[in-house]
């Protein structure tokens, strides 16, 4: 019975994660600029990580791999995160326009698809 | 399903490779390569080879990485448009090609019982009688640093001559530029190899205090200690389990090349100045051959660890321990080497540039 129901929950777990993943797939390809790319890249890419592991931390049990497993969770929640603020801090610096701009506007502007200018 | 994943990462891998080869611009070149590598280590576990697959995660998906990089800093991402065909070169790779995959046709199957390697006394032994020899649970150590030993001296000893090399290539072009731009100010120049890879300190400003900078800065703080700390775990442990002097040495380059990254080359320089990296290079390589001639003094033949201790199983244990240090201290010191000589031409090129406005 507990066999199972761990059974059920890292199926959930993983399926939840693969489902994470692919989002992040289709929207590193979708995304109109890189702001938007590395948001889709860094947010669902790590809780997709997380869940797999989770997943794969319930089939070991508790033995010296669900450790490491762990480990390597904590060590992507904190880097993946920075790489994503480095990366996005870089290009604001070097001058890249968010094409999407505005939190209250509707959508993407259409002039402002070649807004990929240098300060 | 295996052959399912072996095919997966062979089409990702040739993929990977056409397009480092049709990509015009050398920064997406370059992570394509640490991707290519990245695969390769992929099909290295799948294939069961985890010593190999941790090195070329190391080095080629991590260091080289950083080092492309750090090239691409100086030299900028755009490639050259050559004006040559390049015909003859493409006929000579397909021929070269065509012929190594005939010749994979001629490979027995992977695991298949009438292998030359299955077949060969040394894998008998390593396989049944390492085990009692040296003890040591991962024979792949024990092949690498005790059976193989003077061969792995060898490797230790390209990677000391390949950073020695770099130091020189790297110092040599700073020492004709500065002639160029100061004429007459060559007196000046100090002739130990540190006072011209060490960035000036009192021009070069220090590292920005934007706000911005604080996230990598703490994040930095926080994980350079447990990268340090996997460096040994990955040398001590590589007895035990996949690891190793070579592995280790990258991953504890790894970790003050990050710091160099996020705070920069001039505190970098401080903390492990670069007479150190030079002294490493040697101390490393000196160890791995003084473990040789200590061996040799006390009566055997060079790399004979069974001399080293009354019990034959301990001197095993503690010449391999010497030696994977050796080699991990000549891997970290050459890493290290290697990146300051790329980083502090990029540094010098634009102190020149800022000089020349």
């Amino acid at each position: 019975m507990m066999e199972l129901l761990l059974d059920i929950s890292t199926w959930i777990l993983m399926m939840t994660g693969c489902a994470f993943l692919l989002i992040t797939g289709v929207g590193l390809l979708r995304f109109p600029d890189i702001y938007t790319r590395i948001h889709a890249g860094g947010m669902a890419d790590t809780l997709a990580t997380f869940l797999i592991f989770g997943g794969l931390a319930l089939q070991s049990g508790f033995t010296l791999v669900t450790v490491k497993l762990v480990f390597i969770v904590a060590f992507i929640f904190i880097t993946s995160p920075t790489a994503t603020y480095a990366l996005a801090q870089a290009t604001f610096i070097a001058g890249l326009k968010p094409v999407v701009d505005g939190f209250g506007d509707d959508g993407p502007d259409e002039n402002s698809n070649t807004a990929k200018v240098k300060d | 399903m295996e052959e399912f994943t072996s095919v997966f990462l062979m089409l990702l891998l040739v993929a990977s490779a056409l397009a480092v080869l049709y990509v015009r611009n050398l920064f997406v070149a370059t992570m394509l390569l640490g991707a290519v590598s990245f695969i390769m280590a992929l099909i290295f576990v799948t294939l069961d080879a985890v010593d190999v697959a941790f090195t070329e995660a190391a080095v080629g998906a991590g260091i080289s990485t950083v080092l492309y990089l750090g090239t691409l800093a100086l030299v900028g991402p755009h490639e050259k448009g050559s004006i040559k065909k390049p015909v003859l070169p493409l006929l000579l790779s397909l021929a070269v090609g065509g012929v190594l995959i005939y010749a994979t046709f001629e490979m027995p199957i992977v695991g298949s019982p009438d292998t030359p390697v299955q077949q060969s006394r040394l894998t008998e032994r390593f396989l049944v009688q390492s085990l009692d020899e040296i003890a040591v649970p991962n024979i792949v150590t024990s092949v690498l640093a005790s059976y193989r030993g003077f061969d792995t001296f060898g490797e230790t000893t390209v990677i000391f001559t390949a950073g020695i090399a770099v130091l020189l290539i790297l110092s040599q072009v700073r020492i004709r530029r500065k002639e160029d731009l100061a004429d007459g100010e060559v007196e000046d120049e100090q002739d130990s190899l540190e006072a011209q890879l060490a960035p000036q300190i009192k021009d070069t400003s220090a590292p920005s205090a934007s706000p911005h900078d604080l996230i990598p800065h703490v994040v930095a703080k926080l994980l350079i200690p447990f990268v340090l700390l996997f460096g040994f775990y990955v040398q001590f442990h590589g007895d035990f389990g996949p690891g190793g002097g070579f592995q280790a040495g990258v991953i504890f380059a790894a970790g003050f090349i990050l710091y160099s990254l996020v705070f920069g080359l001039e505190f970098t320089q401080k903390l492990l100045p670069l007479r150190v990296v030079e002294y490493g290079l040697a101390a490393g390589v000196l160890l791995y051959g003084g473990v040789g001639v200590v061996s040799m003094l006390l009566g055997g033949n060079f790399l004979d660890y069974n001399l080293l201790s009354a019990d034959p199983v301990a001197g095993q244990h503690l010449g391999i321990l010497l030696v994977e240090l050796g080699v991990g201290i000549t891997v970290t010191a050459a890493m290290v080497a290697i990146f300051y000589g790329f980083a502090g031409r990029s540094e010098v090129k634009k102190k020149n540039e800022v000089e020349a406005k």
